[in-house]
């Protein structure tokens, strides 16, 4: 039996809100009452928590928009709590990797082979936490590498600007083997994970990074989105979100202050003469940043597209490293995770990045007047040994300018 | 009931007096007599029908045991009259004694066959000598040379029959000019000029066993390459190897006919665009062999047959008639002896209510020439070509001390393995020893072991065995005997 997770109505007024965060997995069991998911609208964030307990199918990704009384999951109330879930990423190239149909394990079993016995010593594996698909039962060096690439055993690993880790709000990692009296429990970083310790870390020593904000006012875009949407979505078969208007922005900003879309490599300062605008979208297992290619010779329609390709992509594990190769300049989006400001951190060797935050209803004065409007910070981040200050000022302003009037965007004006 | 007495029984009508059996298997090469003996042990009630005189099939009589026979005397005759010098031998005149090879060879084979024969008895297998052919569901005839036909039932009948080589229409064998492998094995002497048609294992071992024994051997390939299905680094330098040993290769060459005029045979075939002529006093044509379902009624028992006349079964070996099952060179899968074994082995274990099964992943393949050519597995061309991700490791003999010991040093060692897990998909070893060294790979294969698993096992010193240590450390450039690229 499938119970539908229906969004509630939250406020009067509110029509819709989006998803910011799942707390569950597709996939994952919930209790009755366990929170699955938040909810931000226009006045408030707000928990949604499951009916009953069953097995979670999540039906659209975080940073969706969805409307009061859309269907968001669904539980499957009749599966039983599994006795104890390991969820495992298994390598694609590996045949024989998926479960092992229950053969009886051998006794020999337990007798680990030369190179499980080197990874478990070197990477402080249990080996008997692994399962195992070799013959008989046993663990072999595939499985252990598996083990350790696993999203249940590596925290989620995130590159761009917030120290806070708010979607992980839960406590950290619970390990099976802290007994509880432990005061900490210590675990080896997965290789991904230390090698995206070394990026941020080299990106930070070789360019010397500053933020400049601003605002914008969202009104604009989100009033021409409502106009459009539906003809949107009937002409191109899917929906006009907000990364379109500000992949426009940025183009736009580019063109006006070209050097941001440059990079330093040794003594030489190169500017590109081409528009790779990366992406930053957020997986299990950490950040991915891939990139629309010649993004200012794409339409809204091409360039949700891509986004949502990319999205969906990276949900699944599909991304190639061709996506990830070329950008020239990269927005992140740490609005989805509730970020009301931030720095981002750039993605080397580009010299900028846009940090887009939380759309958040405001008091602000326009022509002496106090009116509320959906606001939001924008950060850019930059390299000053590139990008000069008036520069990056300008870059901003230019962004900010087309998102507050979107249709000068369309009239190239 | 009657009596019902061996040779004597009465035609099909008297069914009370057939004997019946829980299994008979038609057919006594290797994977029909290992099924009886596994048949027998697991408690059941055998028997097994072979039209020839000798049991063991084409197996030990006209196919790997002669060959190796041959193969083995032949190269100890090459070393005589080549290597023992440099050994400080000193042979003065190393002459060939052919009748004499050619009669150790046969004493071999019925040496073999006799013991099939006695593990038969041993395990108290009933044997039946006549075509074997099963007339009706449940029933097989038994139709001796000269006599009246044998009706005998089982409740499971477990075809065996093997294969044939194919003969082609442009070159019909004739048994005396333009022969198949059976009569390369007993020439009365070293052919002049010695065509061989096809580069497969078969070609290449008995063109060997001849060349080395004095014969000008031409060997004629359709494809671009020898031994197909093997590595292609490995088979290319067996190649070097065997034209460095005289043998003179035509590849890409489609032989269209063969004519015999006056005892010789002239061999027309096309190059490209050119065309080109080949004499020669004997002819083999070892183009493949085919599954010989023939003879035994599955036509007549509505036993459904492939495109290429094997017959076709499901993974528990069963055709679609109930009853009646097929294993061997007559099903799908490589022609190979020990495929058919495991086959018969695990049709059996089936039978009798037990879990069977063969793992078709980690078969070896050999060809015994010298060297050897060997492998197990995914080929690295194979890998790459299907676009997996793979790392390979490989070792030369030349630098392995036992190999320069033996003043043996030709050939390497590869391994195929996933680039993520490390696990060994696939190894290829070309060496005098390679048909024995690859026998430990298949182990850790058999385990989902990695290269790193192999590569920290111990091997003895001085040992060939240490190249494939060396190449499995390789895989992760650890190797210490050579540079790792």
């Amino acid at each position: 039996m499938s119970i539908e997770v229906k969004i509630p109505p939250v406020g009067e007024s509110i029509t819709s809100g989006i998803v910011s965060v799942w707390h569950k997995k597709s996939g994952e069991y919930v209790d009755a009452g366990e929170a699955l998911l938040t909810l931000e609208t226009d006045k408030v964030s707000t928990e949604i928590t499951a009916e009953k307990a069953g097995l979670l199918q999540t039906k659209v990704p975080e940073g969706q928009e969805v409307e009061i009384g859309e269907v968001v999951a669904v539980i499957d109330d009749k599966a039983s709590a599994p006795a104890k879930a390991k969820t495992k990423a298994a390598p694609p190239s590996e045949p024989k990797a998926a479960a092992k149909s229950a053969a009886p394990r051998s006794p020999n079993a337990d007798i680990l082979s030369p190179a499980v016995k080197r990874m478990a010593t070197e990477e402080k594996v249990d080996p008997a936490k692994v399962s195992g698909t070799g013959k008989g039962g046993r663990v072999t060096k595939g499985d252990v590498i598996s083990y350790l690439q696993s999203p249940a055993e590596t925290a989620t690993a995130t590159v761009t600007d917030d120290q806070e880790k708010s979607r992980h709000a839960k406590a950290p990692p619970a390990e099976a083997a802290a007994a509880g009296e432990e005061r900490f429990t210590r675990k080896k970083m997965s290789p991904l994970r230390r090698k995206i310790a070394a990026q941020l870390v080299m990106a930070q020593h070789t360019a010397a990074i500053l933020t400049t904000f601003n605002e914008c006012d969202m009104s604009e875009v989100m009033a021409l989105r409502k106009k459009a949407q539906e003809k949107f979505v009937a002409d191109h078969g899917l929906k006009l979100g907000f990364m379109s208007f500000f992949i426009k922005a940025v183009v736009e900003g580019l063109k006006a202050v070209p050097a941001i879309n440059s990079r330093i490599e040794e003594d030489d300062f190169i500017l590109n003469h081409y528009y790779d605008i990366g992406v930053a979208v957020g997986t299990e297992r950490g950040l991915v940043v891939p990139v629309v290619h010649d993004a200012d010779q794409k339409s809204f329609a091409d360039l949700e597209r891509d986004v949502a390709d990319f999205a969906t992509r990276a949900r699944e594990g599909k991304i190639k490293i061709e996506d990830l190769q070329g950008g020239t300049f990269t927005i992140s989006n740490g609005g989805v995770y509730g970020s009301l400001m931030g720095t981002p951190i750039l993605n080397p060797p580009q010299s900028g990045i846009l940090g887009m935050h939380a759309i958040q209803q405001r008091p602000v004065a326009i022509k002496n007047e106090v009116v509320v409007r959906p606001m939001m910070y924008l950060a850019l981040s930059y390299d000053h040994r590139a990008v000069d200050g008036k520069e990056a000022v300008t870059f901003l302003v230019k962004v900010k300018e087309a998102i507050e009037n979107p249709t000068a965007l369309l009239l190239d004006l | 009931m009657g009596e019902a007495r061996l040779g004597n029984s009465p035609p099909a009508s008297n069914a009370f007096l057939m004997d019946k059996f829980d299994v008979i298997i038609i057919g006594s090469g290797p994977g029909g007599y290992v099924a009886a003996i596994r048949a027998a042990q697991l408690g059941l009630k055998t028997a097994i029908v072979e039209k020839d005189a000798d049991l063991g099939g084409t197996c030990l009589n006209i196919g790997c045991i002669p060959s190796k026979a041959l193969l083995a005397s032949s190269d100890h005759f090459v070393f005589a009259k080549k290597e023992a010098a440099k050994h400080g031998i000193i042979l003065d005149q190393v002459g060939l004694d052919l009748a004499t090879m050619l009669a150790r060879k046969d004493k071999v084979v019925k040496t073999l066959t006799g013991g099939v024969r006695a593990l038969m008895k041993g395990n108290q297998v009933t044997t039946f000598t006549g075509l074997g052919t099963i007339a009706a569901p449940g029933q097989v005839r038994v139709q001796p040379n000269d006599g009246a036909p044998i009706e005998i039932a089982a409740d499971h009948i477990l075809i065996a029959t093997g294969s044939v080589p194919i003969n082609l229409p442009g070159m019909p064998f004739d048994g005396k000019t333009i022969v198949s492998s059976t009569e390369t094995l007993c020439f009365e002497k070293p052919p002049a000029k010695f065509l061989v048609i096809g580069a497969g294992a078969i070609g290449l071992e008995l063109g060997s066993v001849w060349n080395r024994l004095g014969s000008d051997v031409t060997i004629v390939e359709f494809l671009p390459r020898i031994a197909v299905g093997f590595d292609l680094e490995a088979s290319n330098l067996l190649q070097r190897a065997l034209t460095a040993q005289g043998i003179k290769f035509h590849l890409e060459t489609k032989v269209s006919s063969v004519k015999v005029v006056n005892g010789s045979a002239v061999a027309t075939a096309t190059k490209g665009n050119e065309e080109l002529n080949f004499e020669a006093d004997k002819v083999l044509v070892s183009v493949g062999r085919r599954g010989f379902a023939e003879g035994v009624g599955a036509d007549k028992m509505g036993v459904a047959l492939d495109d290429r006349g094997r017959i076709k079964v499901d993974e528990m070996f069963r055709t679609n008639v109930a009853g009646i099952y097929a294993i061997g060179d007559v099903i799908a899968g490589p022609m190979l002896a020990h495929k058919a074994e495991e086959e018969g082995i695990a049709c059996v274990e089936l039978i009798a209510g037990k879990a069977g099964h063969v793992n078709y992943d980690v078969i070896p393949s050999i060809i015994y020439t010298n060297p050897e050519l060997a492998g197990v597995g995914l080929t690295e061309d194979f890998a790459k070509e299907k676009g997996l991700k793979v790392r390979v490791g490989k070792f030369p003999f030349r630098a392995n001390g036992r190999a320069l010991a033996n003043a043996d040093a030709e050939g390497m060692v590869k391994f195929v393995a996933d680039a993520e897990t490390d696990r060994i998909l696939g190894a290829s070893i070309l060496s005098h020893a390679a048909s024995e060294l690859i026998a430990e790979i298949v182990a850790v294969m058999e385990f989902g072991g990695s290269s790193e698993d192999l590569g920290r096992t111990v091997h003895a010193h001085p040992t060939l065995s240490e190249a494939v240590k060396e190449a499995a450390l390789a895989v992760e450039k650890h190797a210490i005997h050579i540079g790792n690229r």
